[in-house]
C-alpha cells in the first residue's frame, strides 16, 4: 500500500464565540493519494473552504485550528509558524483560487508573476526562470504563450487567467494542489476546458488534487473519491461512482436527488393564445459594439421562456432593455399590447406594474435597511391597492412564496439566501404583473435551496397564469422550468424551439457545444 | 434598538466623547441656573481666578477688563456656539444632501453643473471664504450661519453625492424604479438611510470645525455682535492683556478646545464602532 501524499486526521477549526456553531470544521479526516482527485462537496457554510484554507495555513481571522493533524509525508503541518509554512507553500502544497482575476497582480505581467514563484522558492538564473515560465505556459494549453506571457491580467479573459494561475500553482511541481471551486467563476465551456487541463495533471504529472466544489456536474466529471461535507463535519467519503450513484448518507442523497437534470420537464401543452410579451426588433449597443441585435420574442401567459447563454452574450441586458432600466437603442417591447419602450417616464410609471423582475443577487436586491412587510407593500401600493388591502396582499403573498406572516415586520439581515429569494418574488408579485422577468434568480442559490426556489416559481407560474421570461447560463435549471428556450450568443438569438427540441435535438453548433460542457452529462 | 446603541456604550472614545459634547450641550440648556452671575454685568474688573467678591461669593475664573464675570460669561458663551454651530450645520446638511442626492442619483448633466459650483466653492481656502462672505454681507447672527453653510455643504454635497452613486447602482434601487416609485421617494427611502453611518461621523466632525469657526470669526471681531458672550470674541478682547492677565484666554480657549475635541472623539468612535460593525455582515 503507498502511502498518502496528504493526510488529514480529526481536524478541528473552531468559529468565534457567536456564530451559529462552534466549529466551522469538526473532527475532519482524509487521505489523498498521488494522482488522485478527492473532491470536497457541500453546500455554502458547510465549512468546505474553511477545511482547504486549514491545509495552507491559512485560516481566516478569528478561526483557528483546535485540534488534529494536516500530515504532509511526514510533517505535521498544524503547529509550524508561519515563517516555516511559507517555505512549504508553493513547494509542496499549492493552492487555487476561485476568482482568477483577483488572485493575480494587476501589476505585472504573466511572466514576472509566474518568474517570482521561481525566485521565492528556487535558485535558477534569470534565463532558467523565463525559459521554465514559458514551458508552464505552454503545458496550459494557452494560445500564443509568448502574447500571454507578456500581457497583463486584464488583458486575459477569466478562463485565461485561471490557467496562468494554475501554472503558477504548479511551477515548483508542488505534490499536492488544493482547488477551491477553480471553475465557478468560469463559463461552461471555459469551465470544461479547465477542468479537462486539471485532468491531466492527476494522469500525466501525478499530482494529487483536492478539489472543492458545490456542483455535483463538476464532482461527477473529475472526481476519483468524494468527501460530503455538511455543517462542517465530513458525513460520507468514499469513491466517486459509489457516492454518485449509491450514496448511503441521507443528505447525500438529498443533495444528489436535488441536481436539476437535463432531460425537460414534462410541461402540460396549453392552447395557443395572444402574445402578453412581444419583442421587435430590440436593439442595443455600447459605443460601436452591438450588444443586441435585432432580438424578437413572443410569448404567451401561463408560459415560460428561458434565454440562455454564457456571460457577455447580452441576456443580462436583454432583460434590463425590456423592464427599461437601461434605455434600448430602438425596438419595441409591448406588454399586454403597450409598447413599454415608447412610454414617457409619468407614463411608464403607471405601466410600471405590468412587467416586473427578481432579480440574482439575494443580498443586493432588498434594500438591508427596509423592513421586508412594508416593502412589499408599497408595490401593492404603487399598484393601487389600498392600505389595508396591500397589507392583507402582502401577507398572503408571504404565505404564497412560503414565509411566515410573521417575517412582515423583518429586516432582510433576518433570512437566508432562499428565504430572500422569495421575498423577492413577493415584492415583484405585489405589483401582479403580466410578465415575470427573472434574471438568475436562482444562480446564486444552494443546490437544494435551488430546486425549492424553482419549484416555487413553477407553482406560482401556474397558479397565476404567469408569463416568465427566465434568464440563466445554466442548462440544468433551464431544462426544470421552460416551456421553450432561446440560446444567445454574441447579442443574437441563434438557436430558439421549446425545451425538448433545443435540449434534445440542437441544431446550432453553439447550442451542441453548450451542451456538451455542461458537467456531469453522463451521469446526471 | 438596544442592541444597535450597545456596541457604542461599549467604546469608550465614544464615551469620553460624548460625556464632553453632551456636557457643554447641557451646560447651554441650564445656563442660567448654572451661572452664578449675569454675563453682560459689569461688576469688577481684571480680578483674578478665585477672587472674592466684595458683595459676597467668589469670581471663580475671574473677570474681563470690563468687569464681566468670566465663568458667566463661559457658560453662557456655550449656548452661543450650540445653537448656531448646530444650526449653520444643520442647514448646511439640507443643502449638502439634498444637492447630493440630486447630483449622485441623476449623473449627467445636473452632476456637472452641481459638481462643478461645488468645486468652485471647495478651492477657496474655507476661511477666506468666510471672511469675504461676512466682510460684504456684514456680521449678524443669520450671515453666519448662511457663511457656513455655503462654505461647508460642497463637501457634504461631494459625500452624499459618492455614496448615493454607489447605492444607486445596487439591485434594490433598480426594483423600486421597477415598482415604479418615485425618484425623490428612492432618494429618502432607500439610498439616504444606507448613507447614515458615514454622514453621522462627518456631522460630528463638523459640528467642531463650525464651532471652531463662530470662534474664530469672534476672534477676527466678525462674530455676533456686542456684547452677546462668545468664545472666540473673548479671547480677541483679552489678547492684548493676555500676559499679565492669562486667564481672560486661557479659560476661553479650554472651552473650545473641550468642545472641539469631544466632537472628534465621538466622530472617530463612531466610525471605529460603525466599521466594526460593517465587518461583521
Amino acid at each position: 500500500m503507498i502511502p498518502p501524499i496528504l493526510s488529514v486526521r480529526n481536524l478541528s477549526v473552531s468559529l468565534p464565540k457567536g456564530a451559529d456553531r462552534p466549529y466551522a470544521v469538526h473532527d475532519a479526516s482524509f487521505d489523498l493519494h498521488a494522482g488522485e482527485i478527492l473532491c470536497i462537496v457541500g453546500e455554502s457554510g458547510s465549512g468546505k473552504s474553511v477545511l482547504s484554507s486549514a491545509l495552507m495555513g491559512a485560516v481566516p481571522e478569528g478561526l483557528s485550528v483546535t485540534g488534529g493533524q494536516v500530515l504532509l509525508g511526514e510533517t505535521d503541518l498544524v503547529p509550524l509558524r508561519e515563517s516555516q509554512f511559507r517555505a512549504i507553500r508553493g513547494r509542496d502544497i499549492a493552492m487555487i483560487f476561485q476568482e482568477p482575476m483577483a488572485s493575480l497582480n494587476p501589476a505585472l505581467t504573466v511572466a514576472a508573476q509566474i518568474e517570482e514563484v521561481f525566485e521565492l522558492h528556487a535558485d535558477f538564473d534569470r534565463a532558467e526562470r523565463a525559459r521554465r515560465a514559458r514551458a508552464l505556459v505552454e503545458s496550459m494549453h494557452l494560445p500564443n504563450p509568448d502574447r500571454i506571457l507578456k500581457s497583463y491580467p486584464h488583458q486575459l479573459s477569466g478562463g485565461q487567467c485561471q490557467r496562468v494561475v494554475i501554472a503558477m500553482a504548479l511551477a515548483m511541481n508542488p505534490g499536492v494542489l488544493i482547488a477551491d471551486e477553480p471553475t465557478t467563476a468560469l463559463d461552461v465551456t471555459t469551465q470544461a476546458q479547465v477542468l479537462k487541463l486539471i485532468g491531466e495533471l492527476r494522469d500525466l504529472h501525478g499530482h494529487g488534487i483536492v478539489f472543492i466544489t458545490h456542483d455535483f456536474g463538476v464532482v461527477a466529471d473529475i472526481a476519483d473519491r468524494v468527501a460530503v461535507m455538511k455543517h462542517g463535519e465530513i458525513v460520507e467519503i468514499g469513491d466517486a461512482r459509489q457516492v454518485l450513484t449509491a450514496p448511503r448518507h441521507d443528505y447525500t442523497k438529498a443533495l444528489i436527488a436535488a441536481v436539476p437534470s437535463l432531460t425537460p420537464r414534462d410541461r402540460p401543452v396549453l392552447a395557443d393564445a395572444a402574445p402578453v410579451l412581444s419583442v421587435q426588433k430590440l436593439h442595443h449597443a455600447y459605443g460601436s459594439v452591438q450588444v443586441l441585435k435585432d432580438i424578437e420574442l413572443s410569448l404567451p401567459p401561463g408560459r415560460v421562456l428561458s434565454i440562455v447563454g454564457e456571460s457577455g452574450c447580452g441576456k443580462s441586458t436583454l432583460a434590463k432593455a425590456m423592464i427599461r432600466l437601461i434605455e434600448a437603442k430602438g425596438g419595441r417591447v409591448e406588454v399586454a399590447g403597450t409598447d413599454i419602450l415608447g412610454l414617457s417616464s409619468s407614463a411608464l410609471r403607471h405601466k410600471r406594474r405590468t412587467i416586473q423582475m427578481i432579480f440574482q443577487d439575494p443580498f443586493g436586491s432588498l434594500n438591508p435597511r427596509r423592513r421586508i412587510g412594508p416593502m412589499i407593500a408599497r408595490g401593492a401600493r404603487l399598484a393601487g391597492a389600498s392600505a389595508a388591502e396591500a397589507r392583507s396582499r402582502t401577507e398572503s403573498l408571504l404565505e404564497l412564496v412560503g414565509l411566515q406572516k410573521s417575517a412582515y415586520w423583518r429586516k432582510p439581515g433576518a433570512f437566508s439566501g432562499g428565504q430572500r429569494q422569495r421575498v423577492g418574488i413577493a415584492r415583484a408579485l405585489a405589483m401582479q404583473p403580466d410578465v415575470l422577468i427573472a434574471d438568475e434568480s436562482v444562480s446564486a442559490l444552494d443546490v437544494s435551496v435551488q430546486a425549492q426556489v424553482l419549484a416555487l416559481l413553477r407553482d406560482l407560474q401556474q397558479r397565476l397564469n404567469l408569463a416568465i421570461v427566465f434568464i440563466t447560463h445554466d442548462l440544468r435549471v433551464a431544462a426544470q422550468i421552460s416551456d421553450e428556450i432561446v440560446v444567445m450568443q454574441k447579442g443574437e438569438i441563434v438557436e430558439r424551439g421549446t425545451a425538448a427540441q433545443v435540449l434534445g435535438a440542437p441544431q446550432h453548433p453553439y447550442t451542441k457545444t453548450l451542451l456538451e460542457a455542461a458537467p456531469g452529462r453522463g451521469t446526471f | 434598538m438596544r442592541k444597535a446603541i450597545l456596541p457604542y456604550l461599549a467604546n469608550p472614545v465614544v464615551v469620553v466623547g460624548a460625556l464632553l459634547s453632551f456636557g457643554w450641550l447641557f451646560v447651554a440648556a441650564l445656563a442660567p441656573w448654572l451661572a452664578p452671575y449675569d454675563p453682560i454685568k459689569t461688576i469688577l474688573p481684571l480680578m483674578q481666578p478665585g477672587a472674592a467678591n466684595p458683595a459676597g461669593g467668589i469670581f471663580l475664573l475671574g473677570t474681563d477688563m470690563l468687569g464681566r464675570d468670566i465663568l458667566s460669561r463661559l457658560i453662557y458663551g456655550a449656548r452661543t456656539v450650540v445653537v448656531f454651530a448646530t444650526l449653520a450645520t444643520v442647514t448646511a446638511y439640507l443643502v449638502g444632501v439634498t444637492l447630493g442626492l440630486i447630483a449622485g442619483y441623476w449623473r449627467g448633466r445636473v452632476d456637472a453643473v452641481l459638481s462643478y459650483l461645488a468645486n468652485v466653492v471647495l478651492s477657496f481656502p474655507v476661511l477666506v471664504l468666510y471672511i469675504v462672505i461676512i466682510v460684504v454681507i456684514g456680521s449678524s447672527p443669520f450671515n453666519i450661519v448662511l457663511a457656513v453653510t455655503f462654505g461647508s455643504a460642497p463637501a457634504i454635497f461631494r459625500i452624499v453625492r459618492g455614496i448615493t452613486m454607489d447605492v444607486a447602482s445596487r439591485d434594490y434601487v433598480a426594483a423600486a424604479v421597477t415598482q415604479g416609485e418615485r425618484a425623490w421617494r428612492i432618494m429618502v427611502f432607500d439610498v439616504l438611510p444606507n448613507a447614515t453611518g458615514p454622514l453621522a461621523v462627518d456631522f460630528c466632525l463638523r459640528l467642531g470645525y463650525t464651532a471652531i469657526t463662530i470662534g474664530t470669526l469672534g476672534f477676527l471681531g466678525l462674530g455676533l455682535p456686542p456684547p452677546t458672550p462668545d468664545w472666540g470674541t473673548m479671547v480677541n478682547e483679552g489678547r492684548g492683556m493676555a500676559i499679565a492677565f492669562p486667564h481672560l484666554v486661557i479659560f476661553p480657549c479650554l472651552a473650545i478646545s473641550s468642545l472641539m475635541l469631544g466632537l472628534s472623539l465621538l466622530a472617530d468612535g463612531l466610525r471605529e464602532v460603525s466599521d466594526a460593525q460593517g465587518r461583521r455582515t
